[in-house]
C-alpha cells in the first residue's frame, strides 16, 4: 500500500475512492463465486423440488426445469403410500418421540449440568472427566446389551428405548453444553438467595435455570433436529409398521417391491420430511449459529 | 466459578493462619455436607444413566465379544475366537476397514479444506454475512437425514441431476451409484456437502483475530496470502484441531448415508460397506451379536487410537496463543 507523501486533499480523496472502488469489485466477485457454489450445492434440492410437483410421467423427461403441469398429486399419493397405513402415524410416531426426547434432555442434563457447574461435592473431577469421555464413546459398543435388555423387557417396537434414556441424561454433550452456560453466570446470583434461606432445588430452579435459557434452546432444537433424523437406533427399535417413524418409514422407498415405483411420491415425502428441520432451524436461527459457533456443534 | 463463597474468601484476600482460627470449621462441613448430598441429588438421572445405560451395557458387550452369542441360545465362551476371525478369515471385514478408511480418509479433509475456504472467504466483511452462513450450514441440518440419502441415490442415479448436466457438456455420464469405483465418492460428496457446520465453527474462530494483526502485517507489505499464512492459520490451528477430532468421531461412525446409498447391503460389491454398516448386518440381520460385539468393540479402540494419534501431533501443529 503505498501512503501519500503529499497532502493533497483531492489526491487523497481519490486515492480513497480508488481503493474503495478495487475493494467493491473484489467483493462482487466473491459474491458472485459464493451464490454459483450455493446454486451447485442447492441444485439438487430445488430440481427434488420442482420434480415432487410436476406430474410422475414428467421428472425424468425432457420437460424443462421449472414444471409446466403443476400438480400436488405426489403428495396425496405419496402420503398414503402403505395401504390402511399413511404418513399421519410416521409423524405423530416422530412428534412423540421429539417431544418427550427434548423434556427428557431439558430436564436431567440441566440437572447435572447445575451440580457440575454450581456444586462442590466429593469425586467431582472424576465424574466430570468420566461425563466428558462418554461423549466420544461410539454408540456400537453399548447397543447390541441395551438392545438385548429392552427386548426382553418387551419395549422393542415401543417408544421407550427412545425416550427413556434421554431422561437419565446420556446425551452428555448437553450437560457439557449447559455446564460451560451455567459456569459464566456470576455466583452473587445464588448468595442472594442462599442469604434468603432458599434451598438448593429452588436455587437450580428459579435462579439458574431461567438464565440458562439460552443454553437450554439450544438444546430442545439440537435435540429434535438429532432426534427427527436418526436413523439407527430408530431403524432397530421401531420395526412394526404402526410403531415406525419418519425416517424408517422413508426406508421403505428403498424396497424394490414398495413405492420404488413412484418416484413423485417419494420427492414428494422426502420434500415433506425435510420441512420441520428447515422450519425449526429457521425459528430459531440466530439462537442456533450462535450456539453452534460458541460450543462447536456438529 | 464453581467455588461457593468460602472457597472464594479462602483464596483470595484473608491469610492462612487467621482462617484457621476462626472456629467455622464445623459449620463450613456440615454446609460442605449438605451441598455433597443436593449434588449427588441433582446427579441422580444421570448416574442412572451412565452406571444402567452406559457403563454396564459396555461391560456386557465386553463380555459379548468372548462369546457365540445369537440371540437363540445362551451365550458360550469362545474366548479370542471372535478377534481371529475378524481378522484371521473375514474378509468383508477386512474390506469394510478399508472402505471406512478411505472414507474418512477422503472426507474429513475435504470437509476442512472447504469449510476452512468459505468461512475465510465469509470473513472479509462481505454484505449478507448471516444469510450466506445459514444457506452454507442447511445442508448440514438435513444431510444425515434419510430423506436426503433417498435424494442423493436419484441425484446419482442413472438418470440423476448429475448425469444430466454433464450431459450438456457433452459427457457420458453413468449410474454413479450402481459403480463399485464411484459409489463411495458419492457417499464421500454428501458428507463434503455438509461441510457448513464446520464452516460455522470456522468462522467464529476467524471472527476472534484482531482486525489489527493484519492492518499491522498490510503495512509491512504481506499480501493476502501471507497474511493467511502466517496470521490465520497459526491463530486458528486450535479450531482445526477441534474440528478434526469432531469430524473423525463422526466419520467413523457414518452409518445412515451408505445403508440408504446402498439400500442397505453396502454394495455394490462390498464398496459402501461402512464399518458400522457391516456391525449392523451382523448384529440385526445375521443375529451374531457376539460377532458385533467384538467389531464394536474394535471400533471403540481404533476411534480411541485415532483420536489419540490426533491429541499427539497436536503438539507440533496445534498453537495455543499463550505458550
Amino acid at each position: 500500500m503505498a501512503t501519500a507523501k503529499t497532502y493533497d486533499p483531492e489526491a487523497l480523496a481519490s486515492q480513497r475512492r480508488q481503493r474503495r472502488n478495487a475493494r467493491l469489485l473484489r467483493h462482487l466477485g466473491l459474491h458472485a463465486l459464493l451464490i454459483a457454489l450455493l446454486g451447485i450445492m442447492l441444485y439438487p434440492v430445488i430440481w427434488m423440488i420442482f420434480s415432487a410437483l410436476r406430474p410422475e410421467q414428467e421428472i425424468f423427461g425432457e420437460m424443462g426445469f421449472i414444471p409446466t403441469n403443476w400438480t400436488l398429486e405426489n403428495f396425496t399419493s405419496g402420503w398414503q403410500l402403505y395401504g390402511d397405513l399413511t404418513f399421519t402415524t410416521f409423524y405423530v410416531n416422530s412428534f412423540i418421540i421429539c417431544a418427550l426426547a427434548i423434556l427428557g434432555n431439558l430436564i436431567a442434563c440441566s440437572m447435572a449440568a447445575y451440580a457440575f457447574a454450581r456444586l462442590n461435592f466429593r469425586l467431582k473431577w472424576l465424574l466430570f472427566a468420566a461425563m466428558l469421555t462418554t461423549i466420544m464413546l461410539p454408540i456400537h459398543v453399548q447397543l447390541i446389551p441395551q438392545y438385548i435388555f429392552f427386548l426382553n423387557i418387551g419395549w422393542v417396537n415401543t417408544i421407550l428405548p427412545l425416550v427413556v434414556p434421554k431422561f437419565l441424561a446420556t446425551d452428555a454433550f448437553f450437560i457439557f453444553l449447559m455446564v460451560q452456560f451455567m459456569r459464566s453466570l456470576p455466583s452473587e446470583l445464588e448468595q442472594a438467595a442462599v442469604v434468603d434461606g432458599a434451598s438448593y432445588w429452588q436455587r437450580y430452579w428459579r435462579i439458574i435455570l431461567p438464565l440458562t435459557m439460552p443454553a437450554l434452546a439450544t438444546t430442545a432444537v439440537f435435540t429434535f433436529i438429532n432426534t427427527y433424523n436418526d436413523f439407527f437406533s430408530q431403524l432397530i427399535y421401531l420395526t412394526d409398521t404402526d410403531a415406525m417413524t419418519v425416517p424408517v418409514a422413508l426406508r421403505l422407498f428403498l424396497d424394490p417391491s414398495g413405492g420404488q415405483s413412484s418416484f413423485g411420491g417419494l420427492f414428494a415425502m422426502v420434500l415433506v420430511s425435510i420441512g420441520p428441520v428447515l422450519g425449526f432451524f429457521i425459528a430459531s436461527q440466530r439462537l442456533l449459529t450462535k450456539g453452534i459457533a460458541t460450543q462447536g456443534f456438529k | 466459578m464453581t467455588t461457593l463463597a468460602p472457597d472464594d474468601a479462602k483464596s483470595t484476600s484473608k491469610p492462612a493462619p487467621r482462617r484457621r482460627e476462626i472456629p467455622q470449621n464445623r459449620s463450613g462441613s456440615a454446609l460442605k455436607q449438605s451441598e455433597n448430598r443436593a449434588a449427588y441429588l441433582f446427579l441422580t438421572p444421570w448416574l442412572l444413566g451412565i452406571v444402567g445405560i452406559t457403563g454396564l451395557p459396555m461391560l456386557a458387550s465386553l463380555y459379548l465379544s468372548f462369546t457365540d452369542y445369537r440371540v437363540t441360545a445362551a451365550p458360550n465362551w469362545v474366548g479370542l475366537e471372535n478377534y481371529a476371525t475378524l481378522f484371521g478369515g473375514d474378509r468383508r471385514f477386512i474390506s469394510s476397514i478399508w472402505v471406512t478408511l478411505k472414507y474418512v480418509g477422503w472426507s474429513v479433509p475435504l470437509v476442512l479444506i472447504f469449510s476452512l475456504a468459505i468461512a475465510v472467504a465469509l470473513n472479509r466483511g462481505l454484505k449478507g454475512l448471516a444469510i450466506y452462513r445459514s444457506l452454507f450450514y442447511v445442508p448440514s441440518l438435513i444431510g444425515a437425514s434419510v430423506g436426503i440419502g433417498l435424494l442423493w441415490k436419484e441425484v446419482f442415479g442413472a438418470r440423476g441431476v448429475v448425469n444430466e448436466i454433464l450431459g450438456w457438456f457433452g459427457m457420458a455420464g453413468r449410474g454413479w451409484v450402481n459403480s463399485p469405483t464411484f459409489a463411495l465418492p458419492t457417499i464421500v460428496a454428501l458428507n463434503v456437502w455438509t461441510f457448513g457446520a464446520s464452516m460455522v465453527i470456522f468462522l467464529a474462530a476467524l471472527r476472534q483475530i484482531p482486525e489489527s494483526y493484519y492492518e499491522a502485517a498490510s503495512i509491512d507489505g504481506a499480501n493476502a496470502w501471507q497474511r493467511f499464512r502466517r496470521i490465520t492459520l497459526p491463530l486458528i490451528t486450535p479450531v482445526i484441531f477441534f474440528n478434526t477430532v469432531l469430524l473423525l468421531i463422526n466419520s467413523f461412525q457414518s452409518f445412515t448415508q451408505a445403508f440408504v446409498v446402498s439400500g442397505g447391503s453396502g454394495g455394490p460389491v462390498d464398496s459402501t460397506l461402512l464399518y458400522s454398516l457391516y456391525l449392523y448386518q451382523k448384529a440385526f440381520q445375521q443375529l451374531q451379536m457376539g460377532y458385533a460385539s467384538a467389531m464394536a468393540w474394535v471400533l471403540l479402540l481404533a476411534i480411541g487410537i485415532g483420536t489419540a494419534f490426533v491429541f499427539w501431533t497436536s503438539k507440533y501443529w496445534v498453537f495455543y496463543g499463550d505458550r
